[in-house]
């Protein structure tokens, strides 16, 4: 006898099925987000039409018709407003990468100054990161542009270093040089010998897990990037002009100038992320299990060495997702430069927002570039974060 | 047998000391060669400054309300008359002049309700009730006039002459109060099976945690009222309000979701076993054992919201540190003292936070106490 | 499950929704609005004394103030139903663009950008001011012609920006902005001494001098005025109503002022012979019922804040806290450019 075939399967389309109720869920979930869209866009569209507001980016190619008070490429009031927002933007990377790189120093101290040996040290640290850590951002920024404006002399009558260097309340002049050829092969110079100080490194490393014998590094890599910078400088024609500052009647012309509120943004930030950044490392450290600093010792290395071969290696791992997030926070919150008077892209879209009246497409301009800066940075450091990830076995 | 006296042997040299203030002054400030440098030019510089700086804030400071003995007194000593004479614009804003001890009330009430809720015993159905009734009072005593409909027989003060202290304690407390629930359901979100849901809450979140809160409350206050129908106007508090919610909300969602990957895999499978629906797992078993781990993260989440009110000063909210900016640069008898002013300010946010942060550190100890060996 | 998520939407909608302030109006009609809420909406500066500025009660006074005091009066019939909104330079086109404001009295100058692309219309205006420079007075700065390299504090968002490049541009000065977002950043940072001169119209420097400075003979108004900066009301565009009546109420302190009716003497007013006189305060022919008003509009608001020359006297007059001239803001036939249409 032969067996029957099985039923066939029934599909059951019942509210029982965890599957069906999944695509239900979700089919509502798509519904009311589209709806609320629709909703909005609607909104926005009726709005503008009766306020008889205009759209669009074509504004970007108009003239902007504003001058910016500092700026990093050449930008003249005739230029069209993208140029102003790329100066804003350019304007923001320069605190945000200057900022990322002191606060890192800063903070990679006084996370390690917690451990130290000496009871003031570990106070100061610590009273360090507790004040500035529980004071908004905001706060701190104003009070160190109050304290630049106030404190430092008027720009007639300048603190000067060696009579070349001035700083007052018109910002700090330092000479600077001519920017010539022989500058920018100078940079390729340096970044070659960057190459080669890498080259070296690796061939010191090979070495010494070779014969066992350790070679110095810094110091080679370092005359590395200063003979390639200086054969390129020689190779471009060795140009040797300066721009020096000059002290006025009202003010300082020349050199290269720093505004205060540049500089009152850059130590704000800084001061106010290095003290997360301490916390961070501090408990990077702790994470390290105490089995390796009691190795370390059997084995005779100092102090000095144990931290930095031993315990920050491992203490990465842990350290580098929070400070991913302390670097995007710094960032951030150098929109708020917007209220001392620092050109960054926040502030000269809050002047095309009220010369041209397009408030969602500059808004919306502004979130992408913040965004694109977020996700790239947090790409890099994911980056990173693998590479440095221990590799078991 | 001759009967010997005991002889003792001499004593031996006492071993040296470790513990006492002197053995500690030995090896934390005087360990080794580097650190007996550092803290003898640590204690020259302290023995320079500390003189000076201490006349300034106390000694030669001037407490009277007199703009010309603070100006004479200019670099000697702080000027903490500024502070007595504008104390009230600054902790109230603008709030009319003779109806301050309204929000003084509302304000008190406010921070007596965190307290209580901080305290572990307090943590009971009825704590529930007892936010909503002082929600209720904090709203009906701030705005007077009709609320809700009823007559409270007080001036109405409408919401934009809300400001100082109160109106920082309220946004803060209040978007954190709206944000976890949301937090919670984007959390869960992020983490279903279901795409479409899955890709909304992880857009929602990075979205708001790769922008500034700067842009968002730019984009609250210019855009929002764009997206309502003609005709329909939002009060500019709650626009702030829904604003920073929103992206406390982001933020929080990240730590919930931080919390529920700590739970074991087992739990939901047990879950499952029993037959407990999607809902009723979450409920019962994942989100109180999440919650608990999370508590110290969601404390560093209100600290920061806290420090993040202060924001909405560039929105023409005149919280603290707008009340003090509203304070002085109008006045130009005590607008030289402003430092001391903003001192004030940053002593105020400290003990704040400060104390959060104490907390948080006390309450992540004791729910961790079940778990330390 | 999904009805009691359902449930706790629609009470936490419910509860948001009582906070917000929400008056529904039909769309476009302002004045059914105004009348709905009972009070006039009125955008006004956070804070420039002489035009808009609020005591330490809450009290408002200034010329703007008291356009928009002359509006409610003729409107609502009580010059009193204001509700004042202070709004900075950002929010300003926004609120009223969204309908948070009925009208802005905020000092703004009329230009072809914000008439024709930002959805707004202007009435008149109030105020015929230029945009000037402020220096110390103890520097060697007394001419605009000599800020060559200077540090200049201006305010973002506003015509100064603009005008000040302009002026940098075809003088070849190569002046350096420092753009502050609020108004008191700005005064602040330049008292402070950090730029060299400070920007702003000529009226809100002489207002600026006034209440900030110390001694307020240490800062020079530089004698320049670098740009035309025609500052008066504007209302949304789409409603002829009230753009009308907003034009009118202003037309009529004017012409008041040109026919001799005062704060003062108003009542004794309403028994004159002379025909234009009827006209403006009812007595004669009812203007009012043309532009939807009773008969007793412009008397109202004459009454509530007194003529163009009463308001312009006890704000920013020469007796005033400002003590600015009335230069180019007298009436035509006294040497100026106040030309009122006439109210008939």
């Amino acid at each position: 006898m032969t067996p029957r075939p099985p039923p066939a399967t029934r599909r059951e389309w019942s509210l029982r099925s965890r599957a069906v109720r999944g695509m239900l869920y979700q089919v509502i979930a798509i519904g009311l987000i589209v709806l609320a869209g629709w909703f909005l866009a609607h909104n926005t569209l009726e709005n503008m039409r009766v306020r008889g507001i205009q759209s669009g980016f074509d504004f970007l190619g108009q003239p902007a018709g504003f001058d910016i008070g500092e700026t990093l490429m050449p930008y003249e009031s005739s230029d069209p407003y993208w140029k102003a927002f790329a100066v804003g933007v350019l304007n923001t990377l320069r605190v945000a990468i200057i900022g990322i790189i002191l606060t890192t120093l800063l903070g990679t101290l006084l996370g390690v100054g917690r451990f130290s040996r000496n009871a003031i040290v570990r106070g100061l640290c610590y009273g360090y990161v507790e004040t500035f850590r529980n004071v908004p951002i905001l706060l701190q920024l104003l009070l160190w542009y109050l304290l630049l404006t106030e404190a430092l002399p008027d720009a007639g009558s300048p603190l000067s270093a060696f009579g070349i260097a001035f700083l007052s309340k018109g910002g700090l002049s330092l000479p600077a040089p001519v920017w010539a050829a022989g500058h920018g092969w100078g940079l390729l110079g340096a970044l070659a010998g960057a190459a080669g100080a890498w080259w070296y490194a690796g061939r010191a490393r090979r070495l010494f897990e070779a014969t066992g014998k350790p070679r110095a590094v810094l110091l080679p890599a370092i005359g590395f990037i200063v003979a390639g910078a200086l054969v390129g400088w020689a190779a471009g024609g060795a140009p040797t002009e300066w721009r020096v500052p000059v002290s006025g009647e009202t003010s300082v012309t020349g050199g290269a100038e720093v505004t205060p509120e540049f500089i009152a943004v850059l130590v704000g930030l800084v001061l106010y992320t290095s003290s997360f950044v301490a916390e961070v490392v501090r408990a990077g450290i702790q994470s390290v299990p105490r089995g390796q600093v009691e190795a370390a010792n059997a084995i005779g290395l100092q102090r000095g060495h144990t931290m930095r071969l031993v315990i920050l290696p491992q203490a990465l791992r842990v350290i580098i997702p929070p400070i991913t997030n302390q670097y995007l926070n710094l960032t951030k919150n150098s929109s708020l430069a917007v209220a001392i008077g620092y050109p960054d892209v926040v502030s000269i879209s809050n002047t095309a927002i009220n010369q041209t009246g397009r408030a969602v497409e500059c808004i919306a301009i502004i979130m992408a570039v913040y965004l694109f800066t977020s996700l790239s940075t947090s790409g890099f450091m994911n980056w990173y974060n693998n590479r440095s990830a221990i590799k078991e076995r | 047998m001759a009967a010997d006296t005991f002889q003792p042997i001499a004593p031996r040299t006492a071993p040296v000391r470790t513990e006492g203030l002197v053995p500690w002054i030995r090896t934390n400030l005087f360990g080794d060669p580097m650190s007996a440098v550092t803290t003898v030019v640590l204690a020259a510089l302290f023995l320079y400054a500390l003189p000076g700086l201490a006349n300034w804030l106390v000694f030669k400071a001037v407490w009277a309300t007199n703009p010309e003995t603070c100006q004479a007194a200019r670099g000697v000593g702080a000027c903490w008359g500024v502070v007595v004479e504008k104390f009230r614009i600054i902790i109230f804003g603008r709030y009319p002049f003779e109806q301050q001890w309204r929000p003084e009330i509302a304000t008190l009430a406010m921070v007596a309700l965190l307290i209580v809720s901080c305290i572990r015993t307090f943590w009971r159905p009825w704590l529930v009730l007892l936010w909503i009734g002082v929600m209720l009072l904090f709203f009906g005593l701030m705005s007077g006039g009709r609320f809700l409909g009823i007559d409270t027989g007080l001036e109405a003060v409408s919401t934009d002459r809300w400001g100082g202290l109160p109106l920082t304690i309220m946004l803060a407390t209040l978007s954190i109060v709206f944000a976890f629930p949301i937090a919670v359901l984007v959390a869960l979100g992020r983490r279903s099976k279901l795409p479409a849901i899955k890709t909304f809450c992880v857009i929602y979140v990075e979205l708001i945690r790769g922008v500034p809160l700067i842009s968002v409350l730019f984009m609250a206050s210019f855009m929002f009222p764009l997206f309502m129908p003609p005709g329909v106007s939002i009060d500019v508090l709650l626009r702030v309000l829904v604003g920073i919610t929103l992206f406390a909300a982001a933020y929080m969602a990240e730590i919930v979701r931080g919390g529920l990957q700590a739970i074991p895999k087992g739990q939901q499978e047990a879950a499952d076993t029993l037959g407990l629906t999607y809902w009723q797992t979450q409920r019962k078993i994942i989100l109180p054992q999440a919650l608990a781990l999370v508590v110290p993260g969601i404390m560093n989440n209100f600290i920061s919201i806290f420090k993040d009110t202060s924001l909405v000063t560039i929105v023409s909210l005149y919280e603290l540190t707008g009340a003090m900016g509203l304070a002085l640069n109008s006045d130009a008898d005590w607008r030289p003292f402003k430092i001391e002013a903003y001192l004030f300010i940053a002593a105020i946010y400290f003990c704040f936070c400060f104390a959060m942060s104490r907390y948080s550190l006390w309450i992540e100890k004791r729910l961790n106490r079940s778990t330390t060996r | 499950m999904i009805r009691h998520s359902a449930k706790t939407l629609c009470a936490i909608a419910a509860a948001l929704a009582g906070i917000a302030a929400a008056p529904a109006a039909h769309a476009g009609k302002t004045i059914d609005a105004i009348k709905a809420r009972g009070q006039l909406a009125c955008g006004v500066n956070t804070g420039l004394a002489g035009f808009s500025a609020a005591d330490s009660q809450g009290n408002w006074s200034g010329l703007d103030v008291d356009i928009c005091k002359a509006i409610a009066a003729a409107l609502l019939g009580d010059a009193n139903k204001v509700k004042w909104v202070p709004l900075n330079a950002q929010q300003r086109f926004t609120a009223l663009q969204s309908g948070e404001v009925d009208i802005l009295s905020r000092n703004t100058t009329w230009t072809l950008t914000r008439d024709a692309s930002l959805g707004m219309n202007f009435t008149n205006t109030t105020y015929y001011d230029g945009q000037g420079f402020m220096v110390p007075a103890k520097g060697k700065i007394k001419s605009a012609k000599q800020l060559k390299g200077a540090t200049v504090c201006v305010q973002s968002g506003t015509t100064t920006e603009k005008n000040l490049t302009d002026f940098s541009r075809a003088n070849k000065l190569d002046i350096k902005p420092v753009v502050f977002e609020k108004l008191e950043a700005a005064t602040g940072a330049y008292f402070a001494g950090r730029c060299q001169a400070y920007t702003t119209d000529a009226s809100g420097l002489a207002s600026t001098r006034n209440k900030e400075a110390k001694v307020p003979a240490d800062h020079l108004i530089l004698p320049e005025l670098i740009s035309k900066e025609p500052l008066g009301p504007a209302v949304r565009r789409g409603d002829d109503e009230f753009f009308a009546i907003a034009k009118w109420v202003v037309f009529a302190l004017i012409e008041a002022e040109e026919y001799g009716i005062t704060q003062a003497n108003v009542d004794q007013m309403k028994t004159s012979t002379d025909p234009v006189v009827g006209r403006i305060l009812g007595t004669g022919e009812d203007t009012g019922k043309l532009l939807g008003l009773d008969k007793e509009w412009a008397a109202r608001a004459i009454k509530a804040v007194g003529n163009y020359g009463d308001i312009f006297e006890r704000n920013v007059g020469p007796k005033s806290a400002l003590g600015l001239p009335r230069g180019v803001n007298n009436l035509w036939n006294k040497g100026g450019i106040m030309y009122a249409p006439p109210v008939r």
